[in-house]
């Protein structure tokens, strides 16, 4: 029986980098076990049907472009977005904490 | 940090059998990222080279690079892989800001190209023959540069920052699968693995596979056995070893590194390592996190890729002849042996040693010129021997001139040194420095007749039929034109004035 557990959850919310609370984890747990089992019923289905798993909605392959360049977006337009810059370069927080 | 006093080489060998895993990154050399037409040109200034796609910004969507599929395909055919008729890409995620996604887009379960083996040479002329697992399509990162703290390292950092020009070029990631049975060879293996890899990436034309650039990187995995067991240890996977020679160095230090903590009781954690250039040891990075942890799962945005067999078999008729095929021809053709086709390879001398004959030039020749003196230069001047400023056709004038009696060995060294002082092409230098030999009778007569003239002993002794003193005549003539003259030329008028039958 598929299923997820509260640590398989907060697991997953601490790698997605998100702070969950208490009552949160055991309302998204409840949730999230539905969902899968849900899912679980339809996989069941199909599988009986020889469908295979598609992980997108049209019938296409090898869609590909050329080796051609494109213009880019001048560094001004590529920053004007970030929260911080410096020396035309994305600042962003230390990335490793004082261990 | 703890230090741990590492076991001798030989005593590790002689308890453990080493098993090792070689993950290779290449750059390829497209004009293009591998999911957008971002430029890939190097040297650009900051974030010049970025679009939404790249920098992952909402509503981009990614298309492939279909000169990056090809060079997929054609380098999984050149490690002798199955091509898969149907494959994904995937998300890899992952929090760090040298993916503005926060997923890398790779490929998972799917790869392009799997089941493969490269067949390597090592020093003594024994073939290793290195099985590959599987080479797949993926994306570099962006580069970070760290500020604040004293090194320009990520430990004491305040902050960093975040250049995106490189987030986005396509990579091949080429994997081994386990490396048995090496033994005590296990680093040479490894050394001439890469090596070999890299001049298969270089014929196939598909990346330049300049390690010092970091256009090709590796990841050593290491693990040790007792000796007679099958069962695998837990393995370190020293990252970003980026030369020929760490990647020897790499292993060693490992093997020997994991012998001590193995036979003083101790355990090997499964962790990353740092490798260190200056004195060729490891040290411990982060503990790696679990494969499921990137919680991959096929890439929504990308529909997948189905190499008919049509393509594949068109795509396998552009392979050029395989590196090592290619050395063995060559061997054969220049008459050497294993061994001096193994030092024109360690200099980088092969492809130049090429030309030079397709211009012209004998094999010997053109070997003896690339091996000795312009080997020689590219040492002192620490550079390839490629970067010198001398072209192959320059050398196979140079080894006319020798062959047409013009110039003699001496001179052909002046003259090539002209050459490398940017004086000119081989007959600008020779006329421009006068290097000439000096054949035409009148001068070396006079030349002839003044050595006679200033060493009567020697001459009398010729003439009294003592031929083998004629030698120290020649040297005189020699020493008076500067090592310009034709000394065969200069021994017969020699003899000739002398009145005595050569
Ligand atoms: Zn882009």
């Amino acid at each position: 029986m598929p299923g997820i557990s509260r640590e398989e959850v907060a697991h997953l919310a601490k790698l997605a980098r998100l702070e969950l609370k208490d009552e949160e984890l055991d309302h998204f747990a409840g949730q999230l076990d539905d969902i899968i089992g849900a899912v679980a019923a339809v996989s069941e289905v199909a599988d009986d049907a020889d469908v295979p798993p598609t992980s997108h909605p049209l019938p296409l392959t090898n869609v590909m472009r050329p080796d051609e360049v494109r213009e880019s977006l001048t560094p001004q337009q590529a920053l004007s977005g970030a929260p911080a810059q410096e020396q035309q370069r994305f600042k962003v927080p230390q990335i490793l904490g004082e261990e | 940090m703890t230090v741990t006093e590492l076991v001798s080489y030989d005593e590790a060998l002689a308890s453990y059998d080493p098993v090792m895993g070689l993950e290779v990154h290449v750059e390829l050399g497209t004009r293009t990222k591998m999911f957008c037409g971002c430029s890939t040109e190097l040297g650009a200034e900051a974030n010049s080279q970025v679009c939404p796609t790249c920098l992952g910004l909402p509503g981009a969507l990614p298309v492939v690079n279909k000169a990056g599929v090809e060079s997929a395909i054609r380098i999984g055919l050149a490690l002798n892989c199955r091509i898969a008729d149907w494959c994904r890409f995937a998300r890899k995620n992952y929090f760090y800001p040298d993916m503005p996604k926060n997923f890398q887009t790779s490929q998972y379960d799917e790869p392009i190209a799997f089941d493969g083996y490269l067949d390597v040479q090592l020093e003594d002329g024994e073939v290793f023959r290195v099985e590959i697992e599987r080479a797949h399509m993926e994306e570099d990162t962006g580069k970070s540069t760290h500020v604040g703290g004293a090194t320009g390292r990520i430990h004491g950092a305040s902050h960093s920052l975040l250049d995106y020009n490189r987030a986005g070029i396509p990579l091949i990631e080429i994997v081994t699968k386990p490396i048995v049975g090496a033994g005590e060879r296990a680093p040479e293996v490894a050394k001439a693995y890469v090596a070999e890899l890299r001049e298969l990436i270089k014929a196939l034309g598909v990346s330049e596979a300049r390690m010092e650039m970091g256009q090709m990187r590796c990841d050593v995995n290491l693990s040790l056995r007792p000796r007679g067991t099958e069962k695998f240890g837990t393995r370190s996977e020293t990252k970003n070893v980026n030369s020929l020679r760490s990647v020897e160095r790499a292993a060693r230090f490992e093997i020997q590194r994991h012998a001590a903590v193995l036979s003083s009781g101790g355990t090997i954690i499964q962790e990353t390592r740092h490798f260190h250039e200056d004195d060729g040891s490891t040290t411990s990075g982060r503990v790696k996190e679990e494969a499921e942890d990137y919680r991959y799962f096929p890439e929504p945005d990308l529909v997948p890729v189905a190499p008919s067999r049509e393509w594949v078999e068109e795509l396998r008729g552009t392979l050029p002849e395989l590196p090592r095929v290619r050395r063995m021809r060559l061997r054969e053709e220049w008459g050497i042996s294993e061994h001096e086709m193994q030092s024109v390879l360690n200099a980088g001398a092969v492809d130049p040693i090429v030309a030079t004959v397709d211009a012209g030039a004998p094999a010997d020749q053109a070997r003896k010129w690339w091996m000795g003196e312009l080997a020689r230069r590219a040492n002192e001047d620490g550079v390839e021997l490629t970067a010198l400023p001398i072209t192959p056709e320059q050398v196979a004038r140079i080894c006319a001139l020798v062959a047409e009696g013009s110039l003699n060995d001496k001179l052909a060294r002046q003259t090539i040194e002209g050459v490398l002082a940017g004086e000119g092409g081989p007959d600008e230098v020779v006329e421009k420095r006068g290097l000439k030999i000096v054949s035409d009778e009148g001068a070396l007569g006079t030349a002839v007749d003044e050595a006679i003239a200033g060493n009567p002993d020697i001459a009398e002794k010729v003439r009294g039929g003592k031929i083998q003193a004629a030698g120290a005549l020649v040297g005189a003539v020699m020493k008076a034109t500067r090592g310009q003259a034709d000394a065969a030329r200069a021994r017969e008028m020699i003899l000739e004035k002398l009145g005595v039958e050569g």
